[in-house]
């Protein structure tokens, strides 16, 4: 029988006590930071905070927040508070100019993290016995290994399949009798497809759960996804500035929003203007403060996903705060197939490209269940030749170095000159034409 | 010894070659020659027209992306073996043609053909050398 919980006692801690953990983990981790991380420190110093002055979780609300160009402005290493020899891993997900983010991990983070997925999954109702096909992309991204991790930390059989080659993923879960199913959402939606291309009745196979994660979707989603591989669908949480995939979790029984993992992640929900913390329940902007991480904490951090924090008891009997599905961004991030992309990551292919700042437009289209991105770029008198050889080379060079930056294959579309539209003198940057 | 011609980036689009084409008569533009490249996306429309500058400006002010290049402009007799015997000359050079196309003049008497090569000069010489009549700009525009 399944087991319901990883850490029952942590996970289904009345409230009161769940809080004197956080304060006493904050605590420690505000004096640790403010004493090894000097950008942490200065930030505090004009803020007027001294660690000393963290006396109850609203003090929390005193501390300045971090952001992702903190990251970038430290980049690769500054915010770390461990020596690099004690850095056992590290991951990167994409900057929004170019340079990637990094996160560091010590051993026993990498222990924390293992443990949290490892609660995630039982969470979904994995156990020991399943065969886990993870196919989160295995790399600097932090989903794959970290599924991985947790999976194997809870005793099942990982089958790292990471991304790609649909028919292959098919056969492995056929032959190898998958169970649990990790990946996104729309690649799921992508294998449903193929198996029905390919005969396969998803009734025949073993599969029973699917974790589903890295890019928004809905509910009718999840209907569909539920239906078609004919599995249980759950949500999973996670940013690598934070740790990656095991920051919140759906449960199996209620499958109505996302407990966070309280006891490692203090959650928050502000006003993303003004930056006032939200009473329970609105919606806002997520803010994360890490409490036990060692070698990259983060205070405050601002994930710029739009969610809800709603702590009426769950049925599952976990007190940990439910965080609504993300239902958007306060900033132009885009997720195409499980890749966050900034617009001005394309603008930094083209700058770079032509030495001038081009007009250009993404057009971003769902296409069966995967997401196909456009790049339009306005031909200049610059950039534009007499020659098609040249034109076409240029379109594929843009396509070849966005592909390179960003890991996402877009096709390039050439225009004619103010065909981009444009409100109020600023062009519109952005089409979202899917319907998720 | 060059000819002017002037090129127009085109999206696959009704309509497009209507409005260039409309624009060039309203403003008293005559065209003497022109193609239009292809592939699915866009197009390239080459002019040769008797007011370069001008067709310049005014299809600039409508929007669209214009360029100008030199080309070479041959011309041969109308009769058989005419192309023919000017590729053969320009594949001898080992000349590389980026593009081509041609035209018939009123008399009907030769055919002009519109050449970009990669290397205009060493195509200068070794046509003239050939014994080809090049036609500038000018001639052109008086056919």
């Amino acid at each position: 029988m399944t087991t319901l919980f990883w850490e029952e006692e942590i996970e289904t801690l009345p409230r009161v006590g769940l809080e004197s953990i956080q304060l006493r983990r904050l605590k420690h981790l505000v004096t640790r930071v403010y004493a090894t991380v000097e950008p942490y420190r200065r930030k505090m110093d004009a803020a007027g905070i001294k660690p000393g002055d963290i006396q109850t979780l609203a003090d929390l609300q005193k501390l300045p927040f971090t952001y992702k160009d903190d990251l970038r402005d430290n980049y690769p290493f500054g915010l770390f508070t461990v020596p690099l020899d004690d850095v056992v891993r590290v991951h990167a997900s994409s900057g929004t100019t170019g340079k990637p983010t990094v996160v560091g991990y010590t051993k026993k983070d990498i222990e924390t993290w293992a443990g949290l997925m490892a609660r995630a999954l039982t969470c979904a109702g994995a156990h020991r016995g399943d065969m886990v096909h993870n196919a989160y992309g295995y790399g600097l991204f932090t989903g794959g290994l970290g599924a991985h991790y947790g999976a194997e930390c809870l005793g099942a059989t990982v089958i790292p399949v990471s991304g790609g080659n649909t028919k292959r993923q098919i056969t492995i879960m056929q032959d190898f009798g998958s169970t649990v199913l990790l990946s996104t959402p729309s690649y799921a939606l992508n294998l449903a497809e193929a198996m029905d291309a390919m005969g396969v009745d998803p009734a025949s196979l073993s599969l029973r759960v699917g974790i589903f994660g890295a890019e928004p979707w809905s509910e009718n989603m999840r209907e569909e996804v539920e239906k078609k591989l004919n599995i249980k669908a759950v949500d999973i949480y996670g940013l690598s500035e934070v740790i990656g995939p095991g920051v919140a979790m759906e449960c199996l029984q209620t499958r109505g929003g996302m407990h966070v993992f309280e006891d490692h992640f203090l959650p928050e929900i502000i006003d993303p203007d003004t930056g006032e913390v939200l009473p329970p329940g609105e919606k806002g902007e997520l803010v994360f403060t890490t409490l036990t991480k060692e070698a990259f904490p983060v205070i405050r951090y601002r994930t710029k996903d739009i969610s809800r924090l709603f702590y009426e008891p769950c049925p599952c009997g976990r007190t940990l705060v439910r965080m609504e599905k993300v239902t958007g961004r306060t900033d132009d991030m885009l997720i195409i197939r499980g890749v966050n992309v900034f617009p001005s990551q394309i603008e930094h292919v083209l700058v770079g490209i032509e030495g001038v700042e081009p007009h250009y437009q993404i057009v971003v289209e769902r296409e069966g269940n995967l997401d196909t991105m456009q790049v339009r770029v306005e031909v200049s008198e610059e950039i534009f030749s007499d020659e098609i050889r040249v034109l076409e080379n240029l379109a594929k060079r843009i396509k070849i170095e966005i592909k390179d930056l960003l890991g996402v294959t877009c096709s390039v579309k050439l225009v004619e000159p103010k065909t981009i539209q444009r409100s109020e003198g600023k062009a519109q940057r952005v089409i979202d034409n899917r319907k998720i | 010894m060059r000819v002017e011609q002037i090129a127009v980036f085109l999206e696959n689009k009704s309509g497009r070659l209507a409005e260039i084409t409309a624009i060039l008569a309203d403003n008293g533009i005559n065209i003497r020659a022109l193609s239009v490249a292809d592939t699915a996306d866009f197009g390239i429309l080459r002019l040769i027209v008797d007011k370069v500058e001008l067709a310049k400006t005014v299809l600039k002010e409508n929007g669209f992306t214009v360029g100008k290049t030199n080309v070479l402009a041959v011309e041969v007799p109308d009769r058989t073996g005419g192309l023919a015997t000017v590729l053969k000359s320009i594949e001898e050079a080992g000349l590389n043609v980026e593009y081509m196309y041609a035209f018939v003049n009123k008399t009907g008497e030769n055919a002009v053909l519109i050449f970009r090569f990669e290397e205009m000069d060493k195509a200068i010489a070794s046509l003239q050398q050939g014994g080809f009549t090049l036609l500038s700009g000018e001639q052109i525009c008086a056919l």
